[in-house]
């Protein structure tokens, strides 16, 4: 309980924080410098929006199907908020340690879409219901190279437990870890115990899932389902007030939860970034629960900054270039890496 | 390399390219554009950086021979009607009442022989040609720096540099009436006794 509650008021908390770095960010790739007049440098913006947002009212169009408008955007961000549940967020503090950890949240998250087409449907707009199935068509494709690329690197650690898989990739793991299949460094740990480098084809699997989550979040490059220049809001448009920021809180918590299930699985989860070297047993110094919790937080958040900066750099896609990248291109990578992970299983582990 | 190597490769770097310009910009927001007006040498050299100017908080300052808001200086005014002629938008209203005599000298030496019963000049109409400040011959109507006027009525636009009331306005239509009387009537008297 007292976990669930913590991760709600993070996931809360971010998503304000997220909101206004993407804004600052936004600004300032564009040389402009965002808000600057509520709060100084408008650091209070977000919060003011949010207090705008809860105080509107709460419109239901007559011709949307009233049951479905209003239960929609809970049951979209339920699902993102129960990813949370499954990832360790340091060597022994997490929501639930299960031995299906990986599958849980691939599970999970895959009933967003569920909310998707109700928030489409049942909003009784064309633009509504464009964007909800653009969405979902965009969603269960992508799911195809993400699960691959998560298959991959689950092969390697041979778990479904998240918390198994983060233990793996450090100094406190029972195996030996190679880097690069030849190098034993389990007592030195550090990025190099992370699984893009204990198996380099590791980083075209996390190239392959990070696109994809991409893609699975609606973020730009994909944002087809939102595209502003055509569905102008996409499968939100009828949308006010509380549940407009729930569908918003959504998809900043989903843009994190996507980056922290990449830490787990790529970078090495709560594991430190520093090795030890010699004397300078840096990775023991650096690793613990506050160590934990910071290592996959500041991690995470990197991801996300990433994903932003893609997003204000790159143009959205068509949507036939969209299925093309993702079955012509990112599902044979996918592939590739899992036919490697399991020759790598075999011959080098 | 084969074409599809080729485009792959050209692809490639062309997102690279993109995230690395991207990427300089964000790095370069930490300098802020100075407030520097036309007329600084430098005006052109703040390439880098963040370009927008928190308008009410700073300004550009502007250069002192633009065309903003209109200024009369109405103790030098003489009421000559020059700048309601030639203004091509006929902005300019003014009403004009013979003084019975001198009412005083402008900062120039010139002597005012006319009140200013009425001076408005409706900046809603103008449009900054900045013609009445040329053929002003005492200079009193000039622009001043003043650009970001905005107002809630459109009247208020209507800028009322003199404004006489009908009693005072009526008390000088009647001394010059009087004025007037008295001399026909001393032509008179005088075409009388020859």
């Amino acid at each position: 309980m007292l976990i669930a509650l913590s991760i709600l008021l993070f996931v809360v908390l971010y998503t304000l924080a997220a909101v206004y770095a993407e804004r600052k960010v936004s600004a300032f790739i564009q040389d402009r410098l965002g808000p600057m007049e509520t709060g100084k440098f408008g650091w209070l913006q977000t919060l003011a929006d949010i207090l705008k947002m809860i105080q509107k009212e709460n419109i239901v169009p007559s011709a949307a199907d009233r049951r479905l408008f209003l239960i929609a955007p809970v049951i979209i961000f339920v699902s993102v908020y129960m990813g949370f549940a499954a990832i360790p967020i340091a060597p022994s503090l997490i929501g639930t340690s299960s031995n299906m950890g990986v599958f849980y949240i691939l599970a999970i998250i895959s009933i967003e879409v569920v909310g998707f087409l109700m928030v489409g449907w049942g909003s009784n707009n064309k633009y509504a219901l464009y964007g909800a199935t653009r969405s979902v068509a965009q969603i269960v494709s992508y799911e195809i190279p993400a699960g691959i690329a998560i298959i991959s690197a689950v092969m390697l650690s041979q778990s479904l437990n998240m918390n198994e898989i983060s233990v793996n990739q450090g100094i406190l793991s029972n195996e030996t870890i190679k880097f690069f299949g030849i190098w034993d460094i389990t007592h030195i740990g550090g990025f190099l115990a992370w699984n893009i480098f204990q198996a380099p084809h590791l980083l075209i699997a996390f190239a392959v899932y990070f696109i994809a989550a991409l893609a699975e979040s609606n973020r730009a490059p994909f944002d087809v389902p939102e595209a502003e220049s055509e569905l102008i809001a996409g499968f939100h448009i009828e949308y006010t007030g509380i549940r407009f920021a729930l569908v918003f809180l959504a998809e900043y918590g989903m843009m994190l939860l996507v980056s922290m299930v990449a830490v787990v699985l790529f970078l090495g989860g709560w594991n430190t970034l520093l090795p030890n070297i010699g004397s300078l047993q840096l990775a023991i110094w650096t690793t613990g629960t506050f160590w934990g919790v910071f290592w996959i937080i500041s991690k995470s958040l990197f991801l996300v900054l990433i994903q932003m900066w893609i997003r204000w750099t790159l143009p959205r896609f068509r949507v036939d270039q969209l299925m093309g990248f993702c079955w012509k291109v990112l599902t044979p990578l996918a592939f590739a890496c899992l036919f490697i992970s399991g020759i790598w299983r075999l011959l080098v582990m | 390399m084969s074409k599809k190597n080729q485009n792959i490769v050209k692809s490639v770097s062309g997102i690279l390219n993109g995230m690395r310009l991207t990427l300089k910009h964000l790095f370069a927001a930490r300098n802020l554009r100075k407030p520097v007006g036309v007329n600084k040498s430098n005006y052109f050299a703040q390439q880098e950086g963040i370009v927008t100017i928190q308008y009410p908080h700073q300004e550009i300052p502007v250069p002192e021979v633009g065309r903003y808001q209109l200024e009369v200086e109405i103790d030098d005014c003489i009421v000559c009607d020059l700048c309601a002629k030639i203004c091509p938008v006929d902005c300019i209203e003014i009403e004009s009442i013979k003084a019975v005599e001198d009412i005083g000298k402008t900062s120039d030496g010139t002597t005012k022989r006319l009140h200013a019963a009425k001076f408005f000049i409706d900046h809603a109409k103008c449009m900054y040609c900045g013609l009445c400040t040329t053929v002003c011959p005492t200079e009193c109507i000039t622009m001043t720096n003043e650009y970001d006027r905005s107002v809630i009525d459109l009247n208020e636009m209507n800028l009322k540099f003199s404004v006489m009331n009908e009693i005072e306005a009526e008390e000088k239509r009647i001394a010059l009436e009087k004025f007037n009387a008295e001399k026909l009537a001393a032509k008179a008297a005088l075409l009388k006794k020859e």
